[in-house]
């Protein structure tokens, strides 16, 4: 490109600089569909609606599994004895500090649902095992107690607790 | 190329990858000081264009490949699921399928361009013979991406296709046989497909980086014909030829979007939107447009065998041009009587494109014979012979004196 001597703008600076500008424009408008197309689409967004659970078959001391948005979902039926050990705890001492009234419905303290993905790496926690009568997590060791808190081992968080209702006292809502 | 390189870096860190791996120095020479014959007119924007067309359809068939399922059962669903469901999905699709169609357009204006100017003489034979190759790699690829979506074009496509093969004496059978990967087009073919669809435009892009080399080494032809005879004659390819092209670039890029956004399905067929069914052959099966004159060639002769033949022959054909025509100047421009035979080729190629979407009978065929005929006798007489026979117009001394007069 010929140089300029004088410092003045001339009409060719304008044109390239106005081209590079709309050029520039565009090819950033370009990019968004790229880009958003990863991003789920119409059908995988319709197939996670929220789902509703019948849950009187569950007898106390049974969790279940259910799958919601293709992420394992524990619905447990807690015994008096895990309720107590879950309300008893001084919140204080636990890693990631949370009461059990917050993790569960009012009026429907016996129902535990969080997702059953450990906060850890990502492997799904056995229920039923570890020393706080919760949940074991094979993987690296990590332990939680009868609400899903996280209690010893590497994972950060209490299990994360997903959007739900009761709809009636036999069936919830997911979602 | 040769001789001492004008790229000189100032900034210390493209200093230090120069003496590394001299890529600045080779984008430098190559497209920003490259001397550019200083005639170019915009026919000669079709290889950026088509440079630019191969990156467009590399970028959205990636993308499209992340939503498409290569399975019989689900390939025409996954398509349904593209043009409904993914974000944009209808926009990248139609981008994709109307891209194919840019891409022929702006090769046979650029395979025209050559045949006009002479582009294909010496020195700039190996230019055009891997230009060819390009092409027969381009029908291929375009040929195997049609038949992904398994409607009823796509299935049928595939099978006339690959049956030419069977057109071979022997062989021919279990060649088509090995092609499929079973008894008829089905799942196994429709996967290799998939894989050699992904693949091919990676070849054409070596192919391409090839015939950009060749190209660079020879210099470019332009309008009058004749080379560069000093300075006075090129300009540096940055500022001129980039902003030339840029600018054209984006008036072609307006007609692909009228496409795009307002007849995206005018260019295909609407049997293709039907689910692809062995069991029923549609009434007029046709390839896409820009395999139509190779079809009517194929269906004017009335052998299997030979028909297949002449259907390749007539692409293979376009290999020995640099030899075919015998003239010592290059530009139909100072070739009058090439030239009216040229646009006469065209309109052959025209007409015999509207034969191949017309069923094969009656007055068609007639005219599909007549025109193979004479789509032969262009190469094989009437170029040899013109060489020969033709009075040329004197040529200009240089091109700054065709494009300046005398005064230059």
């Amino acid at each position: 490109m010929t140089t300029v001597s004088s410092a003045e703008h001339t009409r060719r600076d304008f044109l390239y600089i106005a081209t590079g500008a709309v050029g520039a424009v565009g090819a950033a408008a370009a990019l968004v569909p790229l880009i958003a197309q990863m991003n789920p689409d119409a059908s995988t967004i319709a197939a996670g609606a929220p789902i509703d659970v019948d849950i009187s078959p569950i007898a106390e001391g049974q969790v279940i599994k259910v799958f919601w948005r293709s992420k394992p979902i524990f619905i447990s039926h807690r015994t008096k004895k895990e309720i107590q050990e879950a309300q008893d705890v001084n919140v204080a001492t636990l890693p990631d500090p949370e009461t059990d009234a917050a993790r569960t419905k009012a009026g429907h303290d016996q129902w535990l649902v969080v997702i059953g993905i450990c906060t850890h790496l990502g492997c799904i926690p056995l229920a039923h095992q570890g020393e706080y009568d919760g949940w074991f997590c094979p993987c690296h060791g990590s332990q939680y107690d009868t609400s899903g808190r996280i209690r010893k081992g590497p994972a950060p968080k209490n299990l994360a607790l997903p959007p739900y209702a009761f709809l009636s006292d036999t069936k919830i809502r997911i979602g | 190329m040769s001789g001492h390189s004008t790229y000189q870096p100032q900034n210390p860190v493209l200093k230090w990858l120069e003496t590394r791996l001299p890529i600045g120095g080779l984008i430098h020479s190559s497209f920003v000081a490259y001397p550019t014959p200083r005639n170019l007119n915009y026919w000669w924007t079709f290889g950026g264009i088509l440079s630019f067309m191969l990156g467009v359809q590399i970028i959205t068939g990636v993308v499209l490949a992340m939503h498409y399922t290569p399975h019989v059962d689900l390939a025409f669903k996954s398509v349904e699921g593209i043009m409904r469901d993914v974000n944009y999905g209808w926009l990248l699709r139609y981008l994709h399928s109307n891209g194919a169609s840019m891409f022929f357009i702006a090769v046979y204006i650029h395979i025209f361009r050559g045949m006009y100017y002479g582009s294909y003489k010496e020195p700039r034979e190996v230019l055009w013979i891997l230009g060819v190759i390009i092409y027969l790699l381009m029908m291929a690829t375009g040929f195997l991406g049609y038949t992904l979506p398994w409607g009823q074009m796509s299935f049928w496509g595939a099978t006339v296709i690959t049956n030419f093969f069977s057109a071979i004496p022997g062989v021919g059978e279990t060649i088509v046989t090995w092609l499929w990967g079973g008894y008829a087009v089905g799942n196994p073919t429709l996967n290799r497909f998939f894989s050699l669809h992904y693949l091919l435009p990676f070849v054409i892009a070596g192919v391409v980086v090839l015939h950009v080399w060749a190209l660079h080494v020879v210099g470019q032809n332009n309008p009058a014909g004749i080379e560069p005879k000093s300075d006075k004659d090129t300009v540096p390819f940055t500022p001129y030829a980039t902003v030339k092209d840029g600018f054209f670039m984006m008036v072609f890029c307006l007609f692909f979007a009228w496409f795009v956004f307002y007849i995206p399905n005018y260019l295909g067929h609407a049997d293709n939107y039907i689910v692809a069914n062995p069991a029923v052959t549609p009434q007029h099966i046709v390839p896409e447009w820009y395999y139509l004159p190779f079809y009517a060639i194929l269906r004017a002769i009335p052998d299997k065998l030979l028909g297949v033949l002449a259907l390749f022959g007539s692409i293979l054909i376009l290999a020995f041009l640099p030899w075919l025509d015998t003239s010592r100047v290059r530009s139909a421009r100072y070739r009058p009587l090439y030239r009216q035979f040229f646009w006469l080729f065209v309109v052959v190629c025209l007409g015999l494109g509207w034969l191949g979407s017309k069923p094969a009978e009656g007055v068609y065929t007639v005219i599909a014979r007549i025109l193979t005929i004479y789509y032969f006798a262009h190469f094989i007489i009437v170029l040899p012979l013109l060489g020969i026979f033709e009075k040329t117009k004197p040529l200009p001394n240089s091109i700054s004196e065709s494009v300046l007069g005398a005064k230059a």
